[in-house]
């Protein structure tokens, strides 16, 4: 059946006008033929980001959400540049004139271009999301060169521009847009000083003390603010600005002016075509203006008497609209926003929800201040509820305050709970009091209802299974404790899941038991764990684990079944994401001559290799070899293997130390390379990169390595173990002081081996040494308090002895197959079957 | 002319090439297919490249009727060709051993 699609116009291409139309898209892909109106010549852009399109951080070209080429994709046609003028309700067609591209959008006299005729487009639907205009305050001498509002994308070009040439900037505005207009003008090296006509800084979202805190913070920073202030009147000589002239008299010099004083619904079309207006166009619950067939959503609408000018709220208008135009559910209503939100001012964390003061005495009201470093935290609860919070500089605890604000959850008792966290690390959100379409996991989108379902219905009692059928809990994991309480609470306790605590998820055993039956049954091989601890079913996925458990248990004896390795374990290189491989030799200490060079060169001509590239560890990448070619690859470097592929010791990186650097106390070059000699290719449960420094000053990130050692004064070094400077950042905890170079080998050797036999699998050391504690490490591995010191520099010896270069296995493969490429198949023997 | 259930066999070599527990990628008409050969003795063979990003799934470790994909560790049934995301899933042939031989089931029409 071939129907005739309904014709939908929609006005304005900002935020609010793409987000409804990609909303209809995802509902009904094919029940509308689209148009839209964009009076600004652009596809539609993240205005949200504009600031740092001022202040150079990010492109123009970044911050579109759909590039012109999405309104072809989706068949949606796209005036850009035109402005929709009036709506003809009798004729049910919108009327629109392309714009003079030296005008501004958004102006209400905003200049058509001469001789360009009008473009006419019929409807069946209308949404009106045409947005909202910048407010600027009376004053005389604002039109004219230096003074500019703050808006779109063309007033952050034409503000940059400009700023160039000025030495003062003043910006008229102390909301959230004016301090960010502030810093972007700061970065352009212009004195800046914000005016704000009421009495504090962000008024919308602040109280006055926390907005005088602000004050200072950013003052700090080298931006003047005056608050009380209005302006009457810019100045000029010769066309250029000197003075701002004040209500009360009083003058500043300034050499530029930006607008950022708040933003005016834009109604002039609904005015025009004779539809409801007050402040904003005015809109039912179901976003439809005073004509039936007309809608709107955004900053030009007024619902229930309120304006919004946040994306939340926005976002919420354009689902309910898109509910009921596609009638995909025609009852459904918008009740209004409760407004929170949560941003960076400048550097400063900032969240604010609901009112910012007291309605009247029975409010209860709780206020923690800290001035030296600038947080404040304010909390009204009313009949047990969050009326409104602000926080500044520690937002912590906004997710919690925000999900019982928007969700009109119960706040516990203790309301100090709220500001700080609980003690006890109780939940102070109770999951059974969150409505059901609350979002749990924010990471994979789950709804209660749905975790609800899996519970109920689908019989998943543990935090596992739950996250195993609906993902929630398997993002960043913060929402577990939540899911948890959700079991609880609807079927009584959370289901006791051993799989939780399995060592590898295909054999029924935790650590301990799983080593005891190791042991016990004296079994050295990945498959003979399989056939004898789990009913003989292989898991491919428990392979790699039961093959590090039994290397460790097993040191000489371990039966090496090269399928229950890792590829990059089976070759000896990282395998990379076209299937290719990643080749690091190894240069002890970061320290290579010209002779290695040379090889490494002649090895990146002759293979081709895509790229060559210097690695944080102080060696040299190639990147981008075949598979096939690693043994000769291998075999023409002439150098060692730098294990960047596999859970063991992988780098020891230097500082020039005292060979050459004038601050150096200790020789940090010869210590890498003794340390990288010894250890190389040492296994561990996850990977280990080392440094040594040769002073204090750190060049080398030692203090932040899974084992460091640091040169001092009066010719000692300190032993660092478990820092990090990946995913995780830590500072190593110091282990000891020591006189020598065999010294810092030997308590290396003793940590490495404790790591290798306590760590759990995929356990990085700084994981280990906070899980078993620094000053317990100190007593056994320094103080001996076990006296397992002896024993475990011996164990350490025996895995040092028994290094080999992998890389040696180019001269003789392990097993036929090892380096194989994909194999031609001979299609000339086909034999016909018919099956 | 040859209906759609009928299926040529190709002889991909010996079966002994693939290490015990492993896969190897053969390239059949310009089409990469990984076959596997489990320690129990069975065989699979599937597409060579995992839908998520194009992975090479010969390379990944395999067992059980299960094969991980070496990139981001998506798994895959080796029988049905079901990954474990529900909008996952590789084509999968048939493959058996004749005389030491690996021979290939490809259905004439469904591999142009």
């Amino acid at each position: 059946m071939n129907r005739e699609k309904r014709k939908l116009v929609v006005i304005g291409n900002g935020m609010a006008g793409a987000r409804v139309v990609e909303e209809i898209l995802k509902r009904a892909p094919d029940q509308f033929q689209i148009t839209m109106f964009g009076a600004e010549p652009y596809g539609n852009y993240n205005r949200i980001l504009l600031s740092n399109v001022l202040n150079g951080s990010q492109a123009a070209t970044d911050i579109f959400m759909n590039p012109l080429s999405w309104y072809e994709e989706n068949g949606v046609r796209l005036h850009a540049g035109v402005k929709a003028m009036k709506i003809d309700r009798e004729r049910r067609v919108v009327v629109g004139a392309p714009l003079r591209r030296d005008t501004l959008a958004y102006s209400a006299d905003a200049a058509t271009a001469e001789n360009a005729a009008t473009v006419e487009e019929p409807y069946d639907c209308v949404i009106i999301a045409t947005g909202s205009r910048p407010f600027v305050p009376p004053m005389e001498g604002f039109n004219g060169t230096g003074a500019f509002l703050f808006r779109t994308i063309d007033d952050c070009a034409r503000i940059a521009d400009y700023a160039r040439d000025s030495r003062r900037a003043v910006v008229i505005g102390g909301g959230l847009l004016g301090l960010e207009a502030a810093r972007g003008l700061l970065t352009h090296g212009v004195e800046v000083t914000v005016l704000e006509a009421g009495p504090q800084l962000m008024g919308a979202q602040l109280d006055p003390e926390a907005g005088d805190l602000l004050r200072k913070t950013i003052e700090a920073m080298g931006i003047k603010v005056m608050c009380g202030v209005i302006a009457t009147r810019i100045d000029r000589v010769e066309g250029c600005i000197t003075n701002l002239e004040f209500k009360d008299g009083s003058m500043l010099q300034t050499d530029m002016v930006v607008v950022s004083a708040g933003i005016r619904p834009i109604t002039e079309i609904a005015t025009a075509s004779a539809l409801k207006v007050n402040r904003g166009i005015v809109c039912d619950d179901q976003m439809r203006t005073s004509d039936p067939d007309v809608f709107a959503l955004g900053e030009c609408v007024e619902h229930r008497g309120q304006l919004y000018g946040l994306v939340d709220p926005i976002w919420e208008q354009a689902g309910v609209l898109a509910d009921v135009i596609t009638g995909v559910n025609p009852n459904t209503a918008y009740h209004g926003s409760r407004l929170g939100t949560k941003l960076k001012v400048m550097g400063v964390e900032v969240a604010s929800m609901g009112e910012t003061k007291a309605r009247d005495a029975d409010d209860e009201v709780m206020v923690y201040r800290e001035p030296s470093r600038g947080i404040y935290k304010k909390l009204i609860v009313r009949g047990s509820q969050i009326a409104g919070a602000i926080l500044l500089g520690d937002t912590e605890s906004a997710g919690t305050l925000m999900q019982m604000f928007f969700n009109g959850v119960r706040v516990p008792e203790r309301r100090a709970d709220l500001l700080f966290g609980s003690p006890k690390g109780v939940n102070l959100l109770r999951a059974s009091d969150l409505p059901d379409n609350a979002q749990i996991c924010n990471c994979n989108g789950v709804s209660k209802q749905t975790i609800v379902e899996a519970i109920e219905s689908r019989g998943c009692q543990s935090v596992s299974k739950v996250g195993a059928a609906t993902k929630a809990g398997l993002g960043c994991g913060s929402c577990k404790s939540l899911v948890a309480q959700l079991i609880e609470a609807y079927v009584g306790e959370v289901g006791y899941d051993p799989s939780e605590h399995y060592y590898v998820p295909g054999v029924p055993l935790e650590k301990s038991q799983l080593v005891r039956e190791i042991q016990s049954r004296g079994i050295t091989s990945v498959s003979e764990v399989f056939a004898q601890l789990a009913d003989g079913k292989e898991c491919p996925a428990s392979k790699v684990g039961l093959a590090s458990l039994l290397k460790t248990l097993w040191p000489g004896e371990y039966e090496d079944e090269r399928d229950a390795r890792f590829i990059n374990d089976r070759v000896h290189a990282n395998i990379q994401k076209d299937g290719t491989f990643s080749v690091v030799p190894r240069i002890y200490g970061g320290v290579t001559s010209a002779d290695e060079l040379m090889r490494i060169a002649k090895v990146a001509v002759k293979y081709r290799v895509p790229m060559v590239k210097l690695t944080g560890g102080q060696r040299i990448d190639l990147l981008g070899i075949r598979k096939e070619d690693l043994p000769a690859v291998w075999q023409e470097l002439g150098m060692p293997s730098g294990h960047a592929y596999t859970k063991a010791f992988r780098t020891c990186k230097s500082c020039v130390g005292t060979d050459f650097c004038r601050y150096g106390v200790g020789d940090s070059i010869a210590l890498a390379q003794k340390i990288e000699r010894r250890f190389q290719g040492v296994e561990s449960p996850h990977k280990m990169k080392l440094a040594t420094a040769g002073c204090p000053r750190n060049c080398s990130e030692a203090y932040v390595k899974d084992l460091g050692a640091v040169a001092i004064e009066g010719g000692k070094w300190e032993i660092y173990v478990g820092g990090a400077a990946g995913g995780s950042v830590r500072k190593g905890d110091l282990l000891c002081t020591v006189d020598t170079h065999d010294d810092v080998l030997l308590y290396m050797g003793r940590f490495m081996q404790y790591y290798r036999e306590h760590g759990k699998y995929l356990e990085r050391t700084y994981g280990f040494v906070e899980r078993i504690g620094i000053e317990t490490l100190r007593q056994i591995l320094v103080e001996d308090s076990l006296g397992i010191c002896a024993r475990l520099d011996a164990d350490i010896q025996k895995a040092v002895d028994a290094y080999r270069d992998p890389w040696a296995e180019a001269e003789l493969p392990a097993y036929p197959a090892q380096f194989s490429g994909p194999e031609l198949a001979h299609t000339l023997e086909v034999a016909e079957n018919n099956g | 002319m040859a209906d759609t259930t009928t299926s040529n066999s190709i002889k991909l070599g010996r079966v002994a090439a693939i290490p015990w527990g492993q896969g190897l990628c053969y390239v059949v008409e310009g089409r990469e297919i990984a076959v596997f050969r489990q320690r129990d003795g069975k065989l699979f063979a599937v597409e060579n490249r995992c839908p998520h990003r194009q992975g090479p799934l010969s390379e990944g470790l395999v067992g059980g009727g299960k094969v991980i994909c070496p990139l981001h560790s998506h798994q895959f049934d080796l029988t049905t060709g079901q990954g474990h995301e529900e909008s996952e899933c590789v084509r999968t042939f048939r493959v058996a051993e004749t005389d030491g031989n690996l021979m290939l089931s490809v259905e004439v029409e469904g591999l142009r």
